[in-house]
């Protein structure tokens, strides 16, 4: 079953077409990752999904992406119901210069739960999902600035998955994290597959690898190759996706 | 449902920031509306001092006279009505408290009852009067010829020298000298803050070290803060003596007074925007001309201050736009003689200061009163136009970036 | 020219640096000898004025005695009627550049009119409130004309103040919040304006100590010249400090007889604003440190 799916989308930054003609389904309980060199549009196409471009002057979008069979980009949809239901995860770790237990029970009290009960529980099992309980348990109510880098992107996925998303975007989540916070990252992220789709934008091939089941290789706003990510590593069928997987430009 | 309120509170909230956020353009237009109804009003009327008359022997044939013309009758400078159009004859003058040259008091009445009368007989008998009087003693049967005074013109009003709002029986209102005496003052207290200025902008961008910059921010931040009224009483008590003593001075209250207070007043706006536009200066464009073998010094007068000038004349314009509105400590120390200045050791008379202290006294409506919204109009004007430029110099910056 | 030689031309060089840093270390702090002679003569000349009767008593004998306690109260009144006005308007105004308005022409010509009220001279905000509070409204001299004067008159400081302080908040947290699927005005309300607190109260101290100096704007929207007794109702007329201080210092009955008088006055109003001014700065260096901390 696909969770998200596209249809010749175009993206214009004012005169610029930054995409062109996206179509491609990706399936619930999968992990895709969208790989390309800079400026490829990658990451352009990935805040499609939850309206992130919305927030820049000039942008237009034509086509239709359907998140779990709805018309995203339809007049009668909520863009903050949305956005409730497709989490985000971006590059740099940004929690809120609140409580940690503040952080991740943010998203439900601007959806307006009150119940403290559930806000509790509902905390306590995202840090758990987020694989952060262990580590957090004891300073709920200090400042999420006194964690490392990699816990406070943990805590952002804990904040995310608290609003419980059917889908997961990451923006090049572990960019900014060093190897022992991106491994424990990783390892997150498969776990979470089990119950949510996830899409990762990532600069890092290996980590495609690692982590995903399907790859999409973008190219100058262009989907170039979208296969199984086995299958585009060792078997690209375009040129283009050869040269860059071989390290020939990027 | 819930979401359906959810949504209406948004868009409530959205609509009352955004309303808020026009507060400042509707005050600007209702500012200029009131001014400008007000101001324009003075273009419309006779400068004849209000409840007057001014009226001649019913055969001569002068129709108009322009109000510097009655003051220079009424000084006797001009006394042939040649000069003004008539016949070669004597100007004979008449004002009121002249009657007990023509009318016993008896002839007049106790409570000046016949007084109408007797001013339409002299009007109607001398055919060289010029007469001025009250107009409650207008007869209703008055046979005299009331003379029309010119309406007063833009170019009256800006390039008149005389600002006489309340003098009989013609008002002068020329706003010459005070503006002139304006930007006298002003001028005089960029020349004395730019140069300070100036050097503690360099200081602080460029040479101090974060120790002293954290003494002499907030210092500046007070000095910014401290009541222009604060500012006048200082000079009252002790500028305006000292300059009194120091150049022997009949009276120290002087152009040189206003532009000392006002140069200290301009002092923060010229440190702290001058300083910032240094600060803007590529670090990489400093760190070439250091290693090309410039010294810190030379890479400021050849790097930074050129890079930072259209910031720096933004803050000199500034600094004039702060020093043009001051009203309070000008009105107290500058001596407020409307006269056209010449020496910095002169008593001056500035804009602001003429509409605080004359405003009180004129009635509204009247002519006095419109001619102080005028005065305000070219104030506003005058910091408009600095505004703009300030903002046009400071886009084509960004531009340039 | 060997590498390490001090050649005479160095040596130049160098001496017209050290000239000029001097110049420009002397200059500056000619700038901190002005405040300190200013601050420091009113002050002293003040402080012997000051007790408890001058701030509790009513002017007496043609203002040549007695105290300031009307203009006291007075200045209070305009500074509180003010900021109730200006505050909410300015913070909402300074939230709608800074957060909500496009980037469109409506944007930059908002912006251009809030700059140039800013410019407006102090004197001109006095005939505006004049003939639209006092005349037009029919408010009177009153407490009522005269706040919403100075109100008008702070607002740009207020708008420029909390625009400043939205524009440092990192756009990661807006964006964060959004994504979160927070409205517009809860990612304002619950995350971006706590951030930006420190910064707008910092401002909002600056400004009040600015208004309660502000003497044109009041001159003939509510200030009284003298007036023993205090306001029953916001359409009433008050004393002020400011006006009070322009009053027995230049047209007072015994202009001689009342300058202690008007020290005493000048010394209160160098306080509220140094006051203003410190508690500006301990603000900024306490959420500073909080800051660190995170």
């Amino acid at each position: 079953m696909n969770s998200v799916e596209t249809k010749d989308v175009h993206l214009y930054y004012g005169d610029f077409h930054a995409l062109k003609g996206i179509t491609m389904a990706m399936k619930k309980n999968q992990v895709t990752a969208f790989i390309g060199p800079s400026g490829c549009g990658k990451s352009t196409y990935l805040r499609c999904f939850n309206r992130m471009n919305d927030l820049i002057d000039g942008v237009r979008i034509e086509g239709d992406i359907l998140i779990d069979g709805v018309d995203i980009y339809k007049t009668n949809i909520q863009v903050d119901d949305l956005r409730k239901h497709v989490g985000m995860v971006f590059q740099k770790p940004n929690p809120f210069p609140k409580s940690i237990f503040e952080n991740v029970a943010y998203g439900l009290r601007v959806n307006g739960t009150k119940d403290k009960k559930f806000i509790e529980e509902r905390v306590e099992r995202s840090l758990h999902q987020a694989a952060l309980w262990d580590e957090v348990k004891d300073k709920l109510k200090k400042s999420a600035f006194e964690l490392s880098g990699g816990q406070q992107q943990r805590l952002c996925i804990a904040r995310a998955l608290a609003i419980e998303p059917s889908v997961l975007l990451m923006d090049e989540p572990t960019s900014a994290l060093d190897p022992l916070s991106t491994a424990k990252t990783e390892e997150l992220i498969h776990q979470l597959k089990e119950n949510y789709t996830i899409v990762i934008v990532t600069h890092n091939m290996q980590q495609a690898g690692r982590v995903s089941d399907h790859t999409a290789f973008f190219y100058l706003g262009e989907l170039v190759e979208y296969a199984k990510t086995k299958t585009l590593f060792t078997n690209p069928k375009d040129q283009r996706t050869q040269n860059y997987i071989t390290g020939r430009f990027g | 449902m819930k979401r359906y309120f959810h949504n209406l509170g948004e868009r409530i909230i959205e609509g009352l920031i955004m309303i808020s956020g026009t507060v400042t353009s509707i005050t600007v237009l209702l500012i200029v509306f009131f001014l400008f109804k007000e101001g324009l009003g003075i273009f419309s009327q006779t400068p004849v001092a209000e409840g007057s008359v001014i009226s001649v022997h019913p055969q001569n044939p002068v129709q108009e006279l322009t109000a510097n013309e009655v003051k220079e009758i009424f000084d006797q400078n001009i006394t042939n009505w040649k000069e003004v159009g008539g016949a070669d004859a004597h100007i004979q003058l008449f004002q009121i408290d002249d009657i007990t040259d023509y009318y016993t008091e008896e002839q007049i009445g106790a409570n000046f009852e016949y007084l109408p009368q007797r001013l339409n007989e002299l009007v109607t008998k001398d055919p060289n009067m010029l007469a001025f009087f009250p107009e409650e003693y207008l007869a209703p049967d008055f046979k005299g010829k009331r003379v029309e005074l010119a309406k007063i013109s833009l170019g009256g009003f800006l390039g008149g020298r005389e600002w006489y709002p309340t003098i009989q029986p013609a008002v002068q209102l020329g706003v010459l000298s005070l503006i002139l005496g304006t930007l006298w003052v002003s001028l005089g207290a960029i020349i004395i803050a730019l140069p300070l200025g100036l050097a503690t902008a360099i200081y602080l961008a460029e040479i101090a070290n974060p120790r002293v910059r954290n003494i002499l921010k907030p210092v500046i931040e007070l000095l910014a803060g401290i009541p222009s009224v604060v500012y006048g009483f200082f000079g009252l008590v002790v500028i305006v003596p000292l300059i009194q003593d120091v150049f022997g001075l009949p009276v120290g209250e002087t152009a040189l007074a206003g532009s000392i207070i006002l140069g200290i007043m301009a002092l923060p706006t010229i440190i702290s925007v001058s300083e910032d536009a240094m600060r803007t200066t590529p670090r990489a464009m400093k760190e070439a001309s250091l290693a090309l073998g410039a010294n810190k010094w030379q890479t400021i007068y050849k790097v930074i201050i050129p890079y930072s000038m259209s910031g720096i004349s933004t803050a000199a314009i500034l600094g004039m736009g702060r020093a043009i509105g001051e009203t309070m400590a000008v009105l107290m120390v500058t001596g407020n003689a409307s006269v056209i200045p010449h020496t910095f050791l002169e008593p001056v008379r500035t804009i602001p200061a003429t509409i605080a202290a004359e405003l009180g006294e004129a009635p509204q409506g009247g002519i006095h009163y419109q001619a102080l919204f005028a005065l305000g109009c070219i104030l506003f004007l005058m910091t408009l136009l600095i505004n703009l430029t300030v903002d046009f110099v400071s886009a084509k910056r960004k531009e340039n970036r | 020219m060997a590498f390490g030689t001090t050649s005479s031309q160095h040596k130049s060089k160098k001496r017209s640096q050290s000239a000029a840093f001097f110049i420009f270390r002397l200059l500056s702090f000619s700038v901190v000898a002005i405040l300190i002679v200013i601050l420091g003569f009113i002050l002293i000349q003040g402080i012997s004025v000051i007790s408890w009767d001058f701030l509790t008593e009513m002017p007496r004998e043609g203002m040549t005695a007695g105290g300031i306690y009307p203009a006291i109260i007075g200045t209070l009144c305009l500074v509180a009627g003010s900021m109730i006005f200006a505050f909410p308007i300015g913070i909402l105004s300074g939230i709608y550049i800074n957060e909500y308005a496009k980037d469109s022409w409506f944007k930059r010509f908002i912006k251009l009119m809030t700059n140039n009220l800013a410019g407006v001279p102090s004197i001109v905000f006095g005939l505006f409130g004049m003939t639209l509070f006092v005349n037009q409204f029919g408010f009177g001299d009153s407490i009522l004309a005269g706040s919403l004067t100075l109100g008008l008159l702070a607002l740009p400081v207020v708008i420029r103040t909390t625009e400043e302080a939205l524009k440092s908040i990192d756009d990661s947290f807006r964006i964060g919040s959004l994504a979160l699927g927070a409205t517009k005005w809860q990612t304002t309300s619950r995350v971006v304006l706590p951030m930006a607190f420190p910064n707008i109260i910092t401002g909002l101290i600056l400004s009040i100590g600015r208004v309660s100096g502000e003497t044109a704007p009041i001159l003939f929207t509510v200030a009284a010249y003298f007036l023993p007794k205090l306001p029953n109702s916001i359409f009433d007329q008050v004393m002020a400090l400011p006006y009070h201080l322009y009053v027995i210092s230049t047209s007072g009955t015994n202009i001689e007889a009342s300058r202690a008088m008007a020290y005493g006055t000048a010394f209160v109003l160098i306080m509220i604003v140094l006051l203003a001014n410190l508690l500006a700065n301990w603000l900024r260096r306490y959420f500073g440190k909080k800051v660190k901390m995170n």
